[in-house]
Protein backbone atom coordinates (compact mmCIF):
# COMPACT_ATOMS: atom_id res chain seq x y z
CA UNK A 1 0.00 0.00 0.00
CA UNK A 2 1.64 3.27 -1.02
CA UNK A 3 1.34 5.68 1.99
CA UNK A 4 -0.60 9.25 1.68
CA UNK A 5 1.82 10.66 4.45
CA UNK A 6 5.65 9.88 4.46
CA UNK A 7 7.91 11.21 6.87
CA UNK A 8 11.53 10.05 7.22
CA UNK A 9 13.90 11.72 9.57
CA UNK A 10 11.91 14.88 10.35
CA UNK A 11 13.50 17.18 12.46
CA UNK A 12 12.66 20.89 13.34
CA UNK A 13 14.47 23.42 16.32
CA UNK A 14 13.22 26.61 17.75
CA UNK A 15 16.90 28.19 18.41
CA UNK A 16 18.18 25.92 20.52
CA UNK A 17 15.02 23.90 21.77
CA UNK A 18 14.74 20.71 19.84
CA UNK A 19 11.04 20.18 19.52
CA UNK A 20 11.17 17.94 16.91
CA UNK A 21 14.27 15.45 16.98
CA UNK A 22 13.99 12.64 14.42
CA UNK A 23 10.32 11.51 13.35
CA UNK A 24 9.60 8.83 10.79
CA UNK A 25 6.21 7.51 10.09
CA UNK A 26 3.64 6.89 6.99
CA UNK A 27 -0.19 7.57 7.04
CA UNK A 28 -2.21 4.90 4.68
CA UNK A 29 -5.72 6.24 2.89
CA UNK A 30 -8.82 6.33 4.88
CA UNK A 31 -7.17 5.89 8.30
CA UNK A 32 -7.48 7.97 11.31
CA UNK A 33 -3.86 8.56 12.11
CA UNK A 34 -3.48 10.14 15.71
CA UNK A 35 -0.05 11.39 17.28
CA UNK A 36 -0.02 11.45 20.77
CA UNK A 37 2.11 12.73 23.47
CA UNK A 38 2.66 15.36 26.48
CA UNK A 39 2.32 18.87 25.36
CA UNK A 40 5.72 20.35 23.78
CA UNK A 41 6.31 16.66 22.81
CA UNK A 42 6.22 17.85 18.83
CA UNK A 43 3.09 16.94 17.91
CA UNK A 44 2.38 20.42 16.53
CA UNK A 45 5.60 21.05 14.93
CA UNK A 46 5.37 17.67 13.29
CA UNK A 47 1.99 18.13 11.71
CA UNK A 48 2.83 21.68 10.83
CA UNK A 49 5.76 20.53 8.63
CA UNK A 50 3.61 18.07 7.23
CA UNK A 51 0.70 20.47 5.89
CA UNK A 52 3.68 22.90 4.40
CA UNK A 53 3.19 25.50 7.36
CA UNK A 54 6.17 25.28 8.78
CA UNK A 55 9.61 24.46 7.35
CA UNK A 56 11.73 21.71 8.76
CA UNK A 57 15.72 21.71 9.31
CA UNK A 58 15.73 18.16 7.87
CA UNK A 59 14.10 14.93 6.87
CA UNK A 60 12.23 14.47 3.25
CA UNK A 61 7.49 14.64 3.93
CA UNK A 62 5.71 13.44 0.39
CA UNK A 63 1.72 13.98 1.31
CA UNK A 64 -0.47 12.85 -1.82
CA UNK A 65 2.88 12.56 -3.33
CA UNK A 66 3.95 16.29 -3.09
CA UNK A 67 6.16 18.27 -1.68
CA UNK A 68 5.03 20.04 1.25
CA UNK A 69 7.08 23.21 0.56
CA UNK A 70 7.40 22.95 -2.86
CA UNK A 71 3.69 22.18 -3.88
CA UNK A 72 2.48 24.32 -1.53
CA UNK A 73 -0.35 25.91 -3.56
CA UNK A 74 -0.98 22.66 -5.39
CA UNK A 75 -0.78 20.76 -1.67
CA UNK A 76 -3.22 23.61 -0.35
CA UNK A 77 -6.16 22.69 -2.89
CA UNK A 78 -5.98 19.05 -1.77
CA UNK A 79 -5.82 18.91 2.39
CA UNK A 80 -7.28 20.64 4.68
CA UNK A 81 -6.05 22.11 8.32
CA UNK A 82 -7.73 22.77 11.86
CA UNK A 83 -4.93 24.36 13.58
CA UNK A 84 -4.67 24.58 17.59
CA UNK A 85 -6.70 26.76 19.49
CA UNK A 86 -6.76 28.34 16.32
CA UNK A 87 -9.36 31.67 15.98
CA UNK A 88 -11.48 33.83 13.14
CA UNK A 89 -12.12 37.37 13.36
CA UNK A 90 -14.62 37.98 16.24
CA UNK A 91 -17.19 39.73 14.27
CA UNK A 92 -16.98 37.96 11.28
CA UNK A 93 -20.53 35.67 10.65
CA UNK A 94 -20.53 32.20 10.05
CA UNK A 95 -21.80 32.39 6.34
CA UNK A 96 -19.21 34.87 5.86
CA UNK A 97 -15.99 33.07 6.61
CA UNK A 98 -18.03 29.71 4.85
CA UNK A 99 -18.85 32.36 1.64
CA UNK A 100 -14.84 33.26 1.54
CA UNK A 101 -13.31 29.83 2.12
CA UNK A 102 -15.76 28.76 -0.99
CA UNK A 103 -14.67 31.58 -2.87
CA UNK A 104 -10.67 30.34 -2.74
CA UNK A 105 -11.41 26.83 -4.21
CA UNK A 106 -12.06 25.97 -7.47
CA UNK A 107 -14.59 22.68 -6.41
CA UNK A 108 -16.73 23.06 -3.06
CA UNK A 109 -19.29 20.69 -1.39
CA UNK A 110 -22.74 21.98 -0.83
CA UNK A 111 -22.58 23.92 2.20
CA UNK A 112 -25.90 24.17 3.35
CA UNK A 113 -25.79 20.50 3.89
CA UNK A 114 -22.12 20.71 4.69
CA UNK A 115 -23.47 23.37 8.07
CA UNK A 116 -26.75 21.47 8.71
CA UNK A 117 -24.47 18.03 9.08
CA UNK A 118 -22.29 19.98 11.65
CA UNK A 119 -25.47 21.60 13.66
CA UNK A 120 -24.22 24.88 12.21
CA UNK A 121 -27.60 26.05 10.55
CA UNK A 122 -29.07 27.71 13.33
CA UNK A 123 -25.87 29.97 13.81
CA UNK A 124 -25.41 31.14 10.23
CA UNK A 125 -25.60 34.93 10.83
CA UNK A 126 -24.01 34.09 14.43
CA UNK A 127 -20.37 36.22 14.94
CA UNK A 128 -17.70 33.68 15.61
CA UNK A 129 -17.24 35.71 19.40
CA UNK A 130 -20.68 34.56 20.05
CA UNK A 131 -20.01 31.03 19.13
CA UNK A 132 -19.08 28.24 21.64
CA UNK A 133 -16.35 26.25 22.08
CA UNK A 134 -17.75 23.06 20.43
CA UNK A 135 -18.89 25.33 17.62
CA UNK A 136 -15.67 27.12 17.00
CA UNK A 137 -14.79 23.92 16.33
CA UNK A 138 -17.32 22.29 14.31
CA UNK A 139 -17.16 25.88 12.43
CA UNK A 140 -13.35 25.17 11.20
CA UNK A 141 -14.42 21.46 10.76
CA UNK A 142 -16.48 23.07 8.10
CA UNK A 143 -14.23 25.08 6.30
CA UNK A 144 -11.31 22.56 6.44
CA UNK A 145 -13.84 20.19 5.05
CA UNK A 146 -15.18 22.67 2.21
CA UNK A 147 -13.42 21.73 -0.60
CA UNK A 148 -13.20 18.23 -0.44
CA UNK A 149 -9.54 17.26 1.11
CA UNK A 150 -8.41 13.83 0.86
CA UNK A 151 -6.80 14.56 4.06
CA UNK A 152 -7.74 16.67 6.25
CA UNK A 153 -5.35 17.71 9.61
CA UNK A 154 -6.74 18.31 13.16
CA UNK A 155 -4.61 19.78 15.83
CA UNK A 156 -6.06 19.09 19.20
CA UNK A 157 -9.52 19.29 18.32
CA UNK A 158 -11.21 18.65 21.40
CA UNK A 159 -8.62 20.67 24.02
CA UNK A 160 -10.74 22.71 26.06
CA UNK A 161 -14.24 21.32 25.53
CA UNK A 162 -17.09 19.92 28.07
CA UNK A 163 -17.60 16.63 27.76
CA UNK A 164 -20.53 16.42 25.52
CA UNK A 165 -19.35 18.61 23.10
CA UNK A 166 -16.12 16.09 22.65
CA UNK A 167 -18.02 13.45 22.01
CA UNK A 168 -20.22 15.16 19.34
CA UNK A 169 -17.08 16.26 17.60
CA UNK A 170 -15.73 12.55 17.71
CA UNK A 171 -18.64 11.34 15.99
CA UNK A 172 -17.96 14.11 13.05
CA UNK A 173 -14.33 12.96 12.98
CA UNK A 174 -15.37 9.34 12.18
CA UNK A 175 -17.77 10.72 9.89
CA UNK A 176 -14.83 12.50 8.08
CA UNK A 177 -13.73 9.09 7.36
CA UNK A 178 -16.48 7.19 6.70
CA UNK A 179 -16.41 9.65 3.38
CA UNK A 180 -13.13 8.16 2.23
CA UNK A 181 -10.98 11.03 3.86
CA UNK A 182 -7.65 10.33 5.49
CA UNK A 183 -7.64 12.30 8.95
CA UNK A 184 -4.22 12.77 10.61
CA UNK A 185 -4.88 13.82 14.22
CA UNK A 186 -3.03 15.09 16.88
CA UNK A 187 -4.02 15.00 20.75
CA UNK A 188 -3.24 15.02 24.40
CA UNK A 189 -6.18 12.47 25.57
CA UNK A 190 -5.53 8.99 25.71
CA UNK A 191 -9.34 8.14 25.25
CA UNK A 192 -10.13 10.27 22.44
CA UNK A 193 -7.18 8.23 20.76
CA UNK A 194 -8.39 4.97 21.27
CA UNK A 195 -12.18 5.85 21.04
CA UNK A 196 -11.23 7.66 17.52
CA UNK A 197 -7.53 6.29 15.77
CA UNK A 198 -6.87 3.15 13.67
CA UNK A 199 -3.41 3.70 14.17
CA UNK A 200 -1.59 5.86 16.63
CA UNK A 201 2.10 6.58 17.23
CA UNK A 202 3.53 8.01 20.91
CA UNK A 203 5.98 10.80 20.48
CA UNK A 204 7.90 11.55 23.11
CA UNK A 205 10.71 15.09 23.74
CA UNK A 206 10.57 14.79 19.37
CA UNK A 207 10.95 11.19 19.11
CA UNK A 208 8.63 7.89 17.95
CA UNK A 209 8.63 5.74 20.79
CA UNK A 210 6.60 3.50 19.60
CA UNK A 211 3.51 3.32 16.65
CA UNK A 212 0.50 0.82 16.21
CA UNK A 213 -3.54 -0.08 16.48
CA UNK A 214 -4.43 0.82 19.83
CA UNK A 215 -5.54 -2.80 20.92
CA UNK A 216 -1.92 -3.88 19.26
CA UNK A 217 -0.31 -1.24 21.62
CA UNK A 218 -1.94 -2.35 25.24
CA UNK A 219 -1.36 -6.10 24.09
CA UNK A 220 1.94 -5.49 23.26
CA UNK A 221 3.09 -3.35 26.73
CA UNK A 222 0.17 -4.31 28.82
CA UNK A 223 -0.95 -7.49 28.83
CA UNK A 224 -1.94 -7.72 32.48
CA UNK A 225 -5.19 -8.69 32.93
CA UNK A 226 -7.57 -8.18 36.23
CA UNK A 227 -10.69 -9.94 37.37
CA UNK A 228 -12.47 -8.86 40.32
CA UNK A 229 -15.53 -10.16 41.64
CA UNK A 230 -17.61 -10.48 44.34
CA UNK A 231 -19.40 -13.99 46.42
CA UNK A 232 -21.51 -14.52 49.34
CA UNK A 233 -20.13 -18.42 48.72
CA UNK A 234 -17.63 -20.08 51.34
CA UNK A 235 -14.50 -20.93 50.75
CA UNK A 236 -14.03 -19.49 47.78
CA UNK A 237 -10.05 -19.15 48.45
CA UNK A 238 -9.62 -22.37 48.81
CA UNK A 239 -11.65 -23.35 45.80
CA UNK A 240 -9.69 -21.37 43.25
CA UNK A 241 -6.01 -22.02 44.61
CA UNK A 242 -2.98 -21.65 42.39
CA UNK A 243 -4.77 -18.39 41.05
CA UNK A 244 -3.03 -15.58 43.21
CA UNK A 245 -6.53 -14.98 44.98
CA UNK A 246 -6.63 -11.63 46.97
CA UNK A 247 -9.66 -11.49 49.26
CA UNK A 248 -11.08 -8.91 51.11
CA UNK A 249 -13.95 -9.30 53.48
CA UNK A 250 -17.15 -6.54 52.90
CA UNK A 251 -20.26 -7.16 55.02
CA UNK A 252 -21.89 -10.32 53.78
CA UNK A 253 -20.06 -10.76 50.70
CA UNK A 254 -16.49 -11.01 50.17
CA UNK A 255 -14.60 -9.49 47.11
CA UNK A 256 -11.71 -11.33 45.43
CA UNK A 257 -9.17 -10.10 43.30
CA UNK A 258 -7.28 -12.44 40.86
CA UNK A 259 -4.28 -10.85 38.19
CA UNK A 260 -2.93 -12.26 35.75
CA UNK A 261 -2.10 -11.69 31.94
CA UNK A 262 -2.83 -12.18 28.69
CA UNK A 263 -6.04 -12.64 26.00
CA UNK A 264 -6.83 -16.15 27.64
CA UNK A 265 -6.99 -14.88 31.06
CA UNK A 266 -10.20 -13.64 31.94
CA UNK A 267 -11.89 -16.72 30.14
CA UNK A 268 -9.50 -19.40 31.81
CA UNK A 269 -10.90 -17.44 35.53
CA UNK A 270 -14.01 -17.95 33.98
CA UNK A 271 -14.23 -21.47 33.36
CA UNK A 272 -12.58 -22.25 36.87
CA UNK A 273 -15.21 -20.45 38.93
CA UNK A 274 -18.23 -22.13 36.47
CA UNK A 275 -16.27 -25.41 37.18
CA UNK A 276 -16.21 -24.85 41.18
CA UNK A 277 -20.15 -23.53 41.05
CA UNK A 278 -19.12 -20.61 42.69
CA UNK A 279 -22.21 -17.94 43.25
CA UNK A 280 -21.26 -15.00 42.00
CA UNK A 281 -22.92 -11.71 42.72
CA UNK A 282 -20.44 -9.46 40.75
CA UNK A 283 -18.16 -9.33 38.18
CA UNK A 284 -16.17 -6.87 36.28
CA UNK A 285 -12.82 -7.11 34.37
CA UNK A 286 -10.18 -4.58 34.23
CA UNK A 287 -8.04 -4.13 30.79
CA UNK A 288 -5.51 -1.51 30.80
CA UNK A 289 -5.87 1.28 27.98
CA UNK A 290 -4.01 3.44 25.64
CA UNK A 291 -3.18 5.69 28.97
CA UNK A 292 -1.69 2.46 31.01
CA UNK A 293 0.67 1.97 27.65
CA UNK A 294 1.74 5.65 27.50
CA UNK A 295 2.60 5.72 31.29
CA UNK A 296 4.94 2.43 31.17
CA UNK A 297 6.97 3.68 27.77
CA UNK A 298 7.18 7.24 29.02
CA UNK A 299 7.10 6.89 33.18
CA UNK A 300 4.95 10.02 33.44
CA UNK A 301 1.69 10.40 32.91
CA UNK A 302 0.21 12.62 29.68
CA UNK A 303 -0.97 15.48 31.89
CA UNK A 304 2.29 16.18 33.31
CA UNK B 1 -10.59 36.36 -15.17
CA UNK B 2 -9.06 34.99 -12.14
CA UNK B 3 -6.02 35.92 -11.14
CA UNK B 4 -4.85 33.16 -9.00
CA UNK B 5 -2.12 35.06 -6.79
CA UNK B 6 -5.14 37.35 -5.76
CA UNK B 7 -7.86 34.92 -5.16
CA UNK B 8 -9.98 35.89 -2.63
CA UNK B 9 -9.01 39.38 -2.69
CA UNK B 10 -11.90 41.63 -3.08
CA UNK B 11 -14.50 39.11 -0.77
CA UNK B 12 -11.70 39.76 1.94
CA UNK B 13 -11.15 43.52 1.74
CA UNK B 14 -15.11 43.48 1.98
CA UNK B 15 -15.24 40.92 4.39
CA UNK B 16 -12.96 43.01 7.06
CA UNK B 17 -14.54 46.32 5.56
CA UNK B 18 -17.71 44.83 7.12
CA UNK B 19 -16.07 43.63 10.05
CA UNK B 20 -14.51 47.25 10.46
CA UNK B 21 -17.65 48.49 11.09
CA UNK B 22 -19.27 46.06 13.41
CA UNK B 23 -16.44 47.38 16.45
CA UNK B 24 -17.99 50.55 17.22
CA UNK B 25 -14.99 51.78 19.00
CA UNK B 26 -12.50 51.49 16.23
CA UNK B 27 -14.91 52.12 13.65
CA UNK B 28 -16.23 55.80 15.01
CA UNK B 29 -12.52 56.11 16.79
CA UNK B 30 -10.55 56.45 13.50
CA UNK B 31 -13.39 58.18 11.35
CA UNK B 32 -14.84 60.64 13.71
CA UNK B 33 -12.06 61.17 16.09
CA UNK B 34 -9.52 63.17 13.79
CA UNK B 35 -12.19 65.40 12.35
CA UNK B 36 -13.45 66.26 15.92
CA UNK B 37 -9.90 67.17 17.00
CA UNK B 38 -10.10 69.28 13.94
CA UNK B 39 -13.10 71.38 14.85
CA UNK B 40 -12.37 71.70 18.38
CA UNK B 41 -8.69 72.91 17.34
CA UNK B 42 -10.27 75.37 14.37
CA UNK B 43 -12.89 76.87 17.19
CA UNK B 44 -10.21 77.58 19.50
CA UNK B 45 -7.47 79.36 17.42
CA UNK B 46 -10.19 81.19 15.83
CA UNK B 47 -10.59 80.14 12.29
CA UNK B 48 -13.82 80.41 12.04
CA UNK B 49 -13.80 83.86 11.33
CA UNK B 50 -13.93 84.61 7.77
CA UNK B 51 -10.63 85.60 6.23
CA UNK B 52 -9.89 86.57 3.00
CA UNK B 53 -6.99 84.79 1.67
CA UNK B 54 -6.82 80.77 1.95
CA UNK B 55 -3.66 81.44 4.05
CA UNK B 56 -4.35 81.11 8.21
CA UNK B 57 -1.99 82.87 10.80
CA UNK B 58 -1.94 80.13 13.29
CA UNK B 59 0.74 78.34 14.52
CA UNK B 60 -0.18 75.59 12.44
CA UNK B 61 -2.82 74.40 10.42
CA UNK B 62 -5.43 72.24 11.90
CA UNK B 63 -6.68 70.97 8.83
CA UNK B 64 -3.22 69.50 7.81
CA UNK B 65 -2.93 68.34 11.09
CA UNK B 66 -6.34 66.43 11.42
CA UNK B 67 -5.19 64.70 8.01
CA UNK B 68 -2.00 63.61 9.42
CA UNK B 69 -4.10 61.99 12.54
CA UNK B 70 -6.43 60.69 10.10
CA UNK B 71 -3.62 58.93 8.72
CA UNK B 72 -1.85 57.89 12.00
CA UNK B 73 -5.13 56.36 13.14
CA UNK B 74 -5.54 53.89 10.25
CA UNK B 75 -2.12 52.98 10.80
CA UNK B 76 -2.24 52.60 14.59
CA UNK B 77 -5.75 50.31 13.65
CA UNK B 78 -3.84 48.31 11.12
CA UNK B 79 -1.46 47.72 13.50
CA UNK B 80 -3.55 46.54 16.13
CA UNK B 81 -5.69 44.41 13.87
CA UNK B 82 -2.46 42.70 13.02
CA UNK B 83 -1.20 41.75 16.38
CA UNK B 84 -4.68 40.77 17.47
CA UNK B 85 -5.54 38.72 13.98
CA UNK B 86 -1.47 37.23 15.15
CA UNK B 87 -2.35 36.33 18.32
CA UNK B 88 -5.77 34.44 17.95
CA UNK B 89 -3.68 32.42 15.10
CA UNK B 90 -6.18 34.28 12.31
CA UNK B 91 -2.87 34.94 10.53
CA UNK B 92 -1.88 31.49 10.56
CA UNK B 93 -5.10 29.99 9.74
CA UNK B 94 -5.61 32.38 7.00
CA UNK B 95 -2.29 31.58 5.74
CA UNK B 96 -2.81 27.94 5.02
CA UNK B 97 -5.55 28.53 2.34
CA UNK B 98 -4.74 29.45 -0.77
CA UNK B 99 -5.02 33.38 -0.10
CA UNK B 100 -1.58 34.50 -0.77
CA UNK B 101 -0.08 36.73 1.69
CA UNK B 102 -0.13 40.02 -0.24
CA UNK B 103 -4.11 39.51 -0.43
CA UNK B 104 -4.38 39.24 3.19
CA UNK B 105 -2.36 42.29 3.90
CA UNK B 106 -3.70 43.97 0.88
CA UNK B 107 -6.83 43.70 1.81
CA UNK B 108 -6.58 45.72 5.30
CA UNK B 109 -4.60 47.85 3.47
CA UNK B 110 -7.46 48.62 0.96
CA UNK B 111 -10.18 48.98 4.27
CA UNK B 112 -7.61 51.56 5.90
CA UNK B 113 -7.39 53.65 2.80
CA UNK B 114 -11.32 53.78 1.94
CA UNK B 115 -11.88 54.97 5.74
CA UNK B 116 -9.05 57.10 5.22
CA UNK B 117 -10.88 58.95 2.47
CA UNK B 118 -14.21 58.62 4.17
CA UNK B 119 -12.82 60.43 6.83
CA UNK B 120 -11.27 62.67 5.05
CA UNK B 121 -14.27 63.71 3.51
CA UNK B 122 -16.16 64.58 6.94
CA UNK B 123 -12.97 66.29 7.20
CA UNK B 124 -13.68 68.14 4.35
CA UNK B 125 -17.57 68.87 4.54
CA UNK B 126 -16.81 69.79 8.28
CA UNK B 127 -14.68 72.18 7.38
CA UNK B 128 -16.71 74.06 4.61
CA UNK B 129 -19.75 74.14 6.77
CA UNK B 130 -17.96 75.40 10.05
CA UNK B 131 -15.15 77.32 8.90
CA UNK B 132 -16.39 79.11 5.70
CA UNK B 133 -13.62 80.69 3.13
CA UNK B 134 -10.66 78.54 5.01
CA UNK B 135 -11.13 75.55 2.92
CA UNK B 136 -10.26 76.73 -0.12
CA UNK B 137 -8.07 74.09 -1.41
CA UNK B 138 -8.48 71.52 -3.98
CA UNK B 139 -10.18 68.86 -2.78
CA UNK B 140 -8.99 66.03 -4.66
CA UNK B 141 -5.47 66.85 -4.90
CA UNK B 142 -5.98 67.38 -1.13
CA UNK B 143 -6.93 64.26 -0.79
CA UNK B 144 -4.94 62.26 -3.08
CA UNK B 145 -1.84 63.81 -0.96
CA UNK B 146 -3.41 62.28 2.22
CA UNK B 147 -3.47 58.74 0.64
CA UNK B 148 -0.24 58.59 -0.54
CA UNK B 149 0.91 59.62 2.97
CA UNK B 150 -1.26 56.83 4.35
CA UNK B 151 -0.10 54.57 2.23
CA UNK B 152 3.58 54.87 2.64
CA UNK B 153 3.00 55.53 6.58
CA UNK B 154 0.95 52.17 6.29
CA UNK B 155 3.71 50.57 5.39
CA UNK B 156 5.63 50.97 8.52
CA UNK B 157 2.50 50.13 10.33
CA UNK B 158 3.95 46.70 9.10
CA UNK B 159 7.19 47.25 10.56
CA UNK B 160 5.39 47.99 13.73
CA UNK B 161 3.36 45.41 13.24
CA UNK B 162 6.36 42.66 13.41
CA UNK B 163 7.69 44.46 16.91
CA UNK B 164 4.28 44.22 18.43
CA UNK B 165 5.06 40.93 20.75
CA UNK B 166 1.34 40.65 21.88
CA UNK B 167 -1.70 42.61 20.85
CA UNK B 168 -1.94 43.96 24.24
CA UNK B 169 1.18 46.34 23.17
CA UNK B 170 -0.06 47.49 19.62
CA UNK B 171 -1.57 51.01 21.20
CA UNK B 172 1.38 52.17 23.31
CA UNK B 173 4.11 50.66 20.88
CA UNK B 174 2.44 52.48 18.33
CA UNK B 175 2.25 55.82 19.98
CA UNK B 176 5.86 55.69 20.98
CA UNK B 177 6.94 55.52 17.40
CA UNK B 178 3.90 57.84 15.93
CA UNK B 179 3.78 60.54 18.35
CA UNK B 180 7.39 61.65 18.15
CA UNK B 181 6.56 61.21 14.41
CA UNK B 182 4.07 64.13 14.57
CA UNK B 183 6.17 66.60 16.79
CA UNK B 184 9.45 65.88 14.47
CA UNK B 185 7.08 66.08 11.10
CA UNK B 186 7.54 69.67 10.74
CA UNK B 187 3.51 70.74 10.97
CA UNK B 188 4.28 72.59 14.33
CA UNK B 189 7.94 73.95 13.92
CA UNK B 190 10.08 74.85 11.09
CA UNK B 191 11.95 71.69 10.58
CA UNK B 192 15.36 73.58 9.56
CA UNK B 193 15.33 74.80 13.45
CA UNK B 194 15.83 71.29 14.65
CA UNK B 195 19.73 70.22 15.42
CA UNK B 196 20.80 68.63 12.10
CA UNK B 197 20.91 64.74 13.87
CA UNK B 198 17.11 65.22 14.70
CA UNK B 199 16.69 66.64 11.16
CA UNK B 200 17.89 63.64 9.17
CA UNK B 201 15.99 61.43 11.54
CA UNK B 202 12.72 63.24 10.57
CA UNK B 203 13.59 62.29 7.01
CA UNK B 204 13.11 58.68 7.34
CA UNK B 205 9.45 58.97 8.58
CA UNK B 206 6.27 59.27 6.06
CA UNK B 207 4.90 61.92 7.79
CA UNK B 208 7.37 64.80 7.38
CA UNK B 209 7.15 64.12 3.56
CA UNK B 210 3.39 63.79 3.99
CA UNK B 211 3.13 67.26 5.95
CA UNK B 212 5.34 68.96 3.40
CA UNK B 213 3.44 67.75 0.56
CA UNK B 214 -0.10 68.90 2.11
CA UNK B 215 1.23 72.09 3.37
CA UNK B 216 2.51 72.07 -0.57
CA UNK B 217 -1.13 71.51 -1.85
CA UNK B 218 -2.91 74.19 0.68
CA UNK B 219 -0.54 77.00 0.10
CA UNK B 220 -1.35 76.06 -3.92
CA UNK B 221 2.33 75.56 -4.82
CA UNK B 222 1.20 71.97 -5.58
CA UNK B 223 2.74 68.95 -6.39
CA UNK B 224 5.30 69.87 -8.73
CA UNK B 225 7.22 72.24 -6.34
CA UNK B 226 7.12 68.68 -4.12
CA UNK B 227 8.23 66.24 -6.02
CA UNK B 228 10.87 65.21 -3.94
CA UNK B 229 8.44 64.50 -0.86
CA UNK B 230 6.56 62.61 -3.36
CA UNK B 231 9.45 60.37 -4.43
CA UNK B 232 10.72 59.85 -0.24
CA UNK B 233 7.17 58.88 0.27
CA UNK B 234 7.09 56.34 -2.52
CA UNK B 235 10.92 55.22 -1.79
CA UNK B 236 10.25 54.93 2.08
CA UNK B 237 7.26 52.88 0.90
CA UNK B 238 9.58 50.48 -0.88
CA UNK B 239 12.23 50.63 1.80
CA UNK B 240 9.51 49.76 4.85
CA UNK B 241 7.92 47.37 2.68
CA UNK B 242 11.38 45.37 1.54
CA UNK B 243 11.84 45.61 5.30
CA UNK B 244 8.64 44.41 6.98
CA UNK B 245 8.75 41.45 4.07
CA UNK B 246 11.44 40.25 6.02
CA UNK B 247 10.96 40.86 9.89
CA UNK B 248 7.15 40.13 9.25
CA UNK B 249 6.01 37.33 11.73
CA UNK B 250 2.65 35.49 11.21
CA UNK B 251 2.30 33.42 14.15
Amino acid sequence: MIPVISVSNLGKSYGRTVAVDDVSLEVFEGEIFGLIGPNGAGKTTTMECVEGNRVPDKGKISVLGLDPRRDANALRQRIGVQHQEAHLQKRIKVWEAVDLWRSLYPRVVDTDSLLAGLGLESKRNAWFMTLSGGQKQRLFIALALIHEPEVVFLDELTTGLDPQARRAIWGLVTGIRARGTTVFLTTHLMEEAERLCDRVAIIEHGRLIEVGTPDDLVQKHCPERTVVFSSDDVNVAERLQGLGVVERAEGSAATYTIRGAGDDFVTAVINIIAREGIRVRGFRTEIPTLEDVFLKLTGHGIRD
Amino acid sequence: MRIPFLRGFWKLTWLEAKIFTREPMGFVGTLVMPVVVFIILGRALGASKPVATPTIDLPFNPAILAAILIALSAVQSLVAIISIYREGGILKRLRSTPLSPVTIMGAQVVVKLVFTVLSLSLLVLAGRRLFPGVMQVNVFSFTAAVLLGTFSILSLGFVLASLVPTARFAQPIGAIVLYPMLALSGLFYPLDRFPRALRELAYLFPTTHAVALLNGVWDGSGWAAHLVNVAALLALFVAYTALSTRVFRWE
